[in-house]
């Protein structure tokens, strides 16, 4: 097993002005690249044989509606090799298109797909972007934080029409999200009187 | 005068037998050549990483029992790992033999599934019945372990929920001492069939280079040749202390993936012994008051422990910030959870890395040119369940 301080250095090295950062953190690399450089980045580490990052294990996003770039594409990458992880971070703006890395890994091709279909980030040169794991015309994009966990739409077999319909969520009661205050920390205004 | 010719489509599923669950398959056709298959997935999903992210850490357990169905504890495995990682808890060496003994238990369910259904979509009924009924016995472990024969909920972020029933043990061991010849009969009904073997063998071949580019882990990517097991090469718990083989392929076809699958049932029995020989004795969870319930018999005379269960079981323990991957060796693959916290008690955003979506995905590449009837027994040697891949 390769040490994780010098592939660390190694990367820091040949791709110096490509990082904006690396961190070790649970022995795993964190880096944070551009978006510009994702797909030169990734092809690097997939071939250069100090890193043999072979293989695509993950693509996901993370929504973030209060930043103003608001998502984080996390690629993971594994090497059998050297027996390491690395998480490739980017930063992407709504509605920006990023360069899709299907060629370089044609497990991305899925990856991507449901990215799209959760978050709905488009891909550059995706030769196939659908959406994948939600419902035929369905509308949204579920894995935002701003969709509501109840959805907008329920299915339902009518006996009327002899048909599946589609009508608008109807609950008897809402989905409730309690507010715990924690006890031990005493509540909001007794927060407010300590930090002062 | 040249023949013209045209593709046929055909839908396959969502409702057939042979899909292993709901799978929509359209393939082209050129007479019974596959040409292009295009999986339509996602009928069985369920927004388990919505509903996760509205869930305390202690609520969202259950989430990861129905993803893959037939091995429900290897996906909590995978979560509690995670968790224990950010908040750095100790687990007790007991808690941690329990919960690889589960896992291998697991492993022997998901096989035992594989296999004889496999063999039942390649014409072979007997194994399918054979191999039920074992299922049954471990699911009966499962049951008395965690309340449920399926949906254990058992594995906590610093152990387990309850300590093995008395018994338990020897019951297990009982079982390790008969099912090897389980799976003798088994093989002795497959390895050597003629049929079996005109129906796997060289089908839905994957060289080493295509395994890794498509993502294979598990017995997809073992069976090409790629000896790479996580609970080998990355050992999480006590797995280091085990001693097991590794089985790999050869040629990376259906057959030699059913090879390993039979082998890796017998390693698995083999450290359920190993596991039994040496249980230590001890707690079975972390001690850390914070995140792990106070016993029912305190409870009744403590203040502080009331409060404390209280606590756990309505707003749950806070997970410090923090940004993991972890992944664990689960029956099909390599599992893995990718989990935010943001120091509050619900993650912030968990991702689950399920093995059959990326082998699901290179259904196209590994059924273009083989025979209709080859869908099956692909489809059956690349161990898909939908829980898993539809999320």
């Amino acid at each position: 097993m390769q040490n994780i301080q010098d592939l660390e250095k190694i990367l820091n090295s040949e791709l110096n002005t490509k990082i904006k950062s690396s961190l070790i953190k649970h022995n795993q690399i964190y880096l944070k690249i551009d978006e510009t450089d994702l797909t030169e980045v990734i092809l690097f580490l997939k071939t250069n044989s100090k890193t043999k990052f072979r293989q695509l294990i993950d693509i996901t996003a993370v929504d973030f509606p209060e930043n103003e770039i608001r998502f984080k594409l996390v690629y993971l990458l594994l090497s059998h090799e050297f027996n390491q992880r690395i998480i490739v971070e980017i930063d992407v703006k709504e509605k920006e298109i990023v360069g899709s890395i299907t060629s370089i890994f044609p497990a991305a091709n899925w990856m991507e797909r449901e990215v799209f279909d959760m978050y709905g980030i488009d891909f550059k040169d995706h030769p196939d972007l659908r959406r994948i794991l939600t419902d035929y015309g369905f509308k949204g994009h579920p894995l935002r934080k701003d969709f509501p966990l109840t959805g907008h739409n329920e299915v339902r077999y009518s006996h009327e029409n002899k048909k599946v319909i589609y009508e608008p969520v109807k609950l008897e009661q809402n989905y409730r999200n309690f507010d715990y205050e924690s006890p031990w920390e005493g509540t909001k205004y007794i927060k407010e009187q300590t930090k002062e | 005068m040249a023949k013209e010719t045209k593709t046929l489509n055909l839908n396959f599923g969502p409702q057939h037998p042979a899909a292993h669950g709901v799978l929509r398959l359209i393939l082209q056709l050129d007479g019974e050549i596959v040409e292009k298959a295009d999986p339509h997935i996602g009928l069985l999903h369920r927004g388990t990483e919505k509903l996760i992210e509205n869930k305390t850490y202690t609520q969202a357990v259950p989430y990861f029992d129905r993803l893959d169905y037939v091995a429900p504890m290897n996906q909590e495995h995978a979560f509690a790992l995670a968790i224990e990682k950010i908040l750095k808890i100790e687990v007790p060496i007991r808690a941690q033999y329990i919960r690889v003994m589960f896992c291998e238990i697991g492993r022997i369910l998901s096989h035992i599934l594989n296999v004889t259904t496999q063999a039942m979509d390649v014409g072979a009924l007997t194994p399918t019945l054979w191999g039920f009924e074992e299922r049954e016995i471990l699911m009966g472990f499962y049951e008395k372990v965690s309340g449920s024969r399926l949906h254990a909920n058992y594995f906590r972020a610093g152990g387990v929920h309850q300590d093995l029933p008395k018994g338990l043990d020897k019951e297990i061991g009982e079982f390790c001492e008969r099912f090897p010849k389980i799976i003798n009969d088994l093989e002795l009904l497959l390895t050597d069939n003629r049929i079996f073997k005109q129906r796997n063998v060289d089908i839905g071949v994957v060289s080493k280079q295509d395994a890794l580019d498509y993502s294979f882990s598990g017995v997809m990517l073992r069976g090409s040749g790629v000896p790479w097991d996580l609970r080998k090469s990355q050992p999480y718990d006590c797995y280091e202390q085990f001693e097991f083989k590794i089985p790999v392929g050869k040629n990376g076809d259906c057959y030699d993936r059913y090879l390993c699958r039979i082998e890796e049932m017998k390693e698995s029995v083999n450290i359920i012994n190993q596991c039994l020989a040496n249980l230590p004795v001890g707690p079975i969870k972390t001690d850390d008051g914070k995140i792990s319930p106070p016993p029912k018999k305190e409870i009744k005379q403590s203040m502080e422990a009331l409060i404390h269960h209280f606590k756990l079981y309505t707003e749950g323990y806070r997970v410090d910030k923090d940004e993991i991957y972890t992944a664990v060796e689960a029956p099909k693959g390599e599992f893995g959870v990718y989990l935010i916290s943001d120091g509050s008690s619900k993650p912030y955003k968990c991702k689950i890395r399920a093995p059959g979506f990326s082998h699901l995905q290179a259904m196209d590449y590994l059924i273009k040119g083989h025979m209709l009837a080859d869908v099956p027994a692909v489809l059956g040697s690349m161990d898909i369940v939908f829980g898993e891949v539809d999320r």
